[in-house]
């Protein structure tokens, strides 16, 4: 049941993202997108974080992918109509890839990632990954609130308009 | 008496002559690279008040620029008046504003008795005065449902105000046989005479009145949401509401005290002692609080006109001929002050009996000009209750 | 009956089932009644009669709608994104009925618990599913291609996205005297006191909210019929339409019931509390008194919708940023500080 399940999500949130980025119309991009989240919150579920996927669909798909969606139609724009692929791009992104699978691989070597994914006796409830966020990833936890405070200062700044 | 005006005043940001042609500068957006909307409010809108169009330019939700687009309703109304007899027309003025018909008729027959020399009973003067201002609590009361409506209340306060304008209806109806289109003035008096039956049911409403006003009045003018929604939205200077000669409750609302009753005394309206409200600001709140103190006064002049209504008397003038009537060649203009303002009525007699020239003068039609200025800045929401406000009829701005 | 109860007690998959089955009629049944109920109340309200011809009392009223809606004609301009113009009604109904999964509507019947998922994250839930509704608004808008719509879909984009925030910051107080997200706790811990009494602050920011969130007034500026037309369903006719007005009233029950769980006991019976045993009476019980609540607490949002103007864009944003959210977060601190003082040392 789980192992189908796993699979069910892979592949729908696999074939979502695919077609998130070769959708023409921006708007399907957009609800693709949003599945592609909805299926890794599945993901999530069989993980048993409970809180990761309640998180993942009330923070990206409620609310940062309507802001996108916000800004598509407000920005009105058109369905693509051609793709350029230069020859540099096309390297570039192969690239990325083969570093980014190596470096997952060489990650997955070192720390020996458990077979089965979820860890026995840690239930993700909020009380845990509070407890974990709060005391050992306190400092990376505060550094990205810092982040998203300076991102949100700069985007004032910028849509600001000039007083005459 | 009328000078020129030279002065200029600021609309939208820019310098712009008081009076005379202006030119708006239509912005491409904003710093931000944002496109402008422009949306076609009407001719089928729910909150236009009948088939009344208005070109709305949107910067996000202000309005940049405004085109109001009348001509809908369009019947041709001043030309057929001018190829019927002089009495043939007195069931037409009841179209034009087809919430005041007592009021029109009473404009038009007051034109053609200063056309004609026509001297009018003063038990018919009595009779037209407490239609008049009957007509004036219906159309106030109406207005204001109207206006509430436009704020978002759904019906609720309409339904109110559609209950008490019920009554006078009635009255109405039993009086002259129709609702609305009442058909009731002749020259020089009115068609039929009030039984001491009306006179009870009219004595009835106006004791009753107040106290629906009262509770009128504690449900909307206090309310927070609304206030918000009024205040400081909307503001027509009082220059500005004198250069394009706006008048009545608008007129009044702007601070300018012209009110034709006290002006022109037409009819018996020196008899009466009532006072004519003002406003300080100019802006929707002040306009609706207008008509709520217009009403209160209209029920004073009311109650001191049944006080003083005659025993006998003639319901109309017994000299006059109706049928072959003739004016003496001249020409007239009789106005008076109707619920949304000056109504006029402009007329050449040749000798014969046709109106050689028939021209009314409708207040919905010349208050709704200044409808851009008072909405230009504004929210799009803002511009539904400006023209609430104004208080027009599409029938009476087309004609 | 015992042996039945036994058999579905020993299948969970049939249990689910029949409690999914059961709550979906019983909430699609409360929609259509919902309606009626508000246009009979509106009535009471305005002084006229309602609808009172089809049925006795008109009871039978929302069966004729929806024959009505189903068999109008079904009109889809040619301008419109016939895709997502089609999907758009259904993808704002359905976060609605998900929504009510986590809502514990009664104790136990039969040894059965009256909710349909006990999430330990119950609350997190339906706030992430409550907020995929606005994907349905948005995409009627731009799908419809036409200009009030597009107003009505940027305006609920952004008004929902304001409140949801409000909403959130209203309810921590609530879980941070709970120590839990989950529903059954929540109803549990008011055993003797509301948490209406010890939250009111957070209360009334969660009403404010909900109003927001479901499009009521005076807070339906996607809709806003007097400048917009229609908002976002201008566009839409037939069974399209109807569909969202049954979210909408779909997603009035369930805020109803949330508050009803969040602030007002729940299923338990006003400063009782639980009840030691759970006989089959006293399960039903329960579950009356959760409805009774909940029709109260919908009773209210038909009442305020016939009596207030609505609020203007601007103002709505500025009440939701400047006035709810800086209160909600000043709740959150006073609920820490007095937790902190009353904690032992």
């Amino acid at each position: 049941m789980e192992n189908s399940l796993f699979y069910f999500f892979s592949v729908a949130m696999l074939s979502c993202a695919l077609l998130t980025i070769t959708c023409k119309n921006p708007v399907s991009s957009v609800i693709f997108l949003v599945l592609a989240f909805f299926s890794m919150a599945g993901l999530f579920v069989l993980l048993n974080a409970f809180f990761l996927a309640a998180v993942q669909v009330l923070v990206y798909a409620g609310a940062i992918m309507v802001l996108f969606l916000f800004v598509i139609m407000l920005l009105n724009l058109p369905a693509e109509e051609k793709r350029h692929r230069g020859w540099f791009g096309g390297a570039a992104s192969i690239f990325v890839m083969v570093a980014l699978m190596l470096e997952l691989s060489f990650v997955a070597h070192h720390e020996k990632l458990a077979s089965s994914p979820a860890s026995p006796g840690i239930d993700g409830t909020t009380e845990d990954v509070g407890m974990v966020l709060f005391s050992r990833y306190m400092l990376p936890f505060e550094v990205a609130s810092l982040l998203l405070l300076a991102a949100m200062i700069g985007v004032i700044i910028l849509s600001r308009k000039e007083k005459k | 008496m009328i000078q020129p005006i030279t002065e200029t005043i600021e609309i939208g940001g820019s310098e712009q002559p008081l009076y005379g042609p202006r030119s708006y500068q239509v912005l491409s957006g904003n710093d931000l690279g944002s496109q402008l909307l422009e949306i076609s409010m009407g001719p089928h809108h729910p909150s236009t008040h009948g088939v009344f169009r208005m070109d709305v330019v949107l910067d996000g939700e202000e309005v940049v620029k405004l085109k109001p687009v009348f001509g809908y309703l369009h019947r041709n109304h001043e030309k057929i008046a001018e190829n019927a007899s002089y009495l043939a027309s007195m069931p037409y003025t009841d179209r034009l504003d087809y919430f005041c018909s007592m009021t029109n008729n009473w404009a038009y027959a007051h034109a053609v008795e200063k056309l004609a020399g026509i001297k009018v009973p003063e038990r018919a003067e009595y009779m037209r005065v407490i239609l008049a201002e009957l007509t004036r609590l219906v159309n106030h009361t109406a207005l204001v449902g109207f206006l509430v409506n436009d704020l978002g209340a759904l019906g609720t306060p309409l339904i109110y105000a559609f209950r008490e304008r019920e009554n006078i209806l009635d009255v109405f109806e039993a009086l002259s046989g129709a609702r609305m289109m009442c058909n009731y003035m002749r020259f020089g008096g009115v068609r039929v005479d009030f039984t001491p039956d009306i006179l009870k049911r009219i004595t009835h409403i106006v004791d009753r009145y107040p106290s629906f006003l009262a509770e009128f009045e504690k449900l909307l003018v206090g309310n927070d949401i609304i206030m918000s929604r009024c205040q400081g939205v909307g503001v027509l200077t009082k220059e500005l509401a004198i250069a394009s000669s706006v008048t009545g409750p608008m007129l009044r609302a702007s601070g300018v005290d012209y009110d034709i009753r006290k002006v022109d005394k037409y009819g018996i309206y020196d008899r009466f002692d009532f006072r004519v409200p003002l406003g300080d600001h100019g802006d929707v709140y002040d306009r609706l609080m207008i008509r709520f103190l217009e009403m209160h006064e209209s029920l004073k002049i009311l109650r001191q006109a049944l006080k003083q209504f005659p025993q006998g008397g003639e319901h109309i003038n017994p000299e006059v001929k109706l049928r072959n009537f003739r004016p003496k060649a001249g020409e007239a203009y009789g106005r008076i002050e109707s619920p949304k303002g000056e109504l006029g009525f402009y007329l050449i007699s040749t000798g014969g009996n046709l109106p050689y020239r028939y021209r009314v003068r409708p207040p919905s039609l010349i208050n709704l000009t200044i409808l851009e200025d008072m909405c230009l800045g504004e929210k799009v929401a803002d511009v539904i209750i400006i023209l609430g406000s104004v208080d027009i009829v599409l029938g009476e701005v087309d004609r | 009956m015992n042996d039945l109860i036994h058999l579905i007690a020993i299948t969970p998959w049939a249990i689910a089932l029949v409690k999914i089955g059961v709550v979906l009629v019983i909430m699609l049944g409360l929609v259509a009644y919902t309606v009626l109920a508000e246009r009979r109340i509106a009535a009471l309200i305005q002084d006229r009669r309602g609808p009172n011809r089809v049925g006795p009392f008109g009871l039978l009223q929302p069966v004729a709608d929806g024959v009505k809606f189903l068999f109008k004609e079904n009109v889809m301009p040619a301008h419109v994104n016939k895709i997502y113009y089609v999907l758009a009604p259904t993808i704002t109904l359905i976060p609605a009925l998900l929504t009510f999964a986590v809502i514990p509507f009664g104790s136990t019947l039969g040894g059965v618990p009256m909710v349909i998922a006990d999430l330990n994250v119950g609350v997190l839930w339906i706030f992430s599913i409550a907020s995929l509704g606005v994907y349905g608004i948005v995409l009627a808008g731009w799908s419809s291609n036409s200009k009030y719509p597009f107003l009505g879909g940027i305006r609920s984009s952004a008004q929902m996205i304001s409140y949801e925030l409000s909403m959130g910051m209203s309810v921590i107080g609530v879980f941070m005297l709970v120590g839990s997200l989950n529903m059954t706790r929540v109803v549990g811990y008011q055993h003797d006191c509301w948490l209406v009494f010890k939250q009111p602050v957070g209360f009334l920011i969660f009403l404010v909210a909900a109003f927001a969130e479901t499009n009521r007034l005076p807070f339906d500026l996607p809709e806003s019929e007097q400048e917009l037309v229609g908002g976002y369903h201008t566009e839409y006719g037939s069974m399209k339409f109807a569909l969202f007005f049954l979210a909408e009233y779909a997603n009035m029950i369930t805020a109803s019931a949330l508050m009803v769980t969040l602030f007002f006991g729940g299923w338990q019976f006003p400063f009782i509390g639980f009840a030691p045993n759970h006989p089959m009476w006293n399960g039903v019980l329960h579950i009356g008194i959760f409805f009774a609540k909940l029709l109260c607490l919908m009773l209210v949002f038909i009442w305020v919708r016939w009596m207030f103007p609505r609020f203007r864009y601007d103002q709505l944003m500025n009440l939701g940023w400047k006035v709810f959210f800086p209160l909600g977060l000043a709740n959150i601190l006073l609920t820490a500080l007095i937790l902190t003082m009353q904690a032992p040392r």
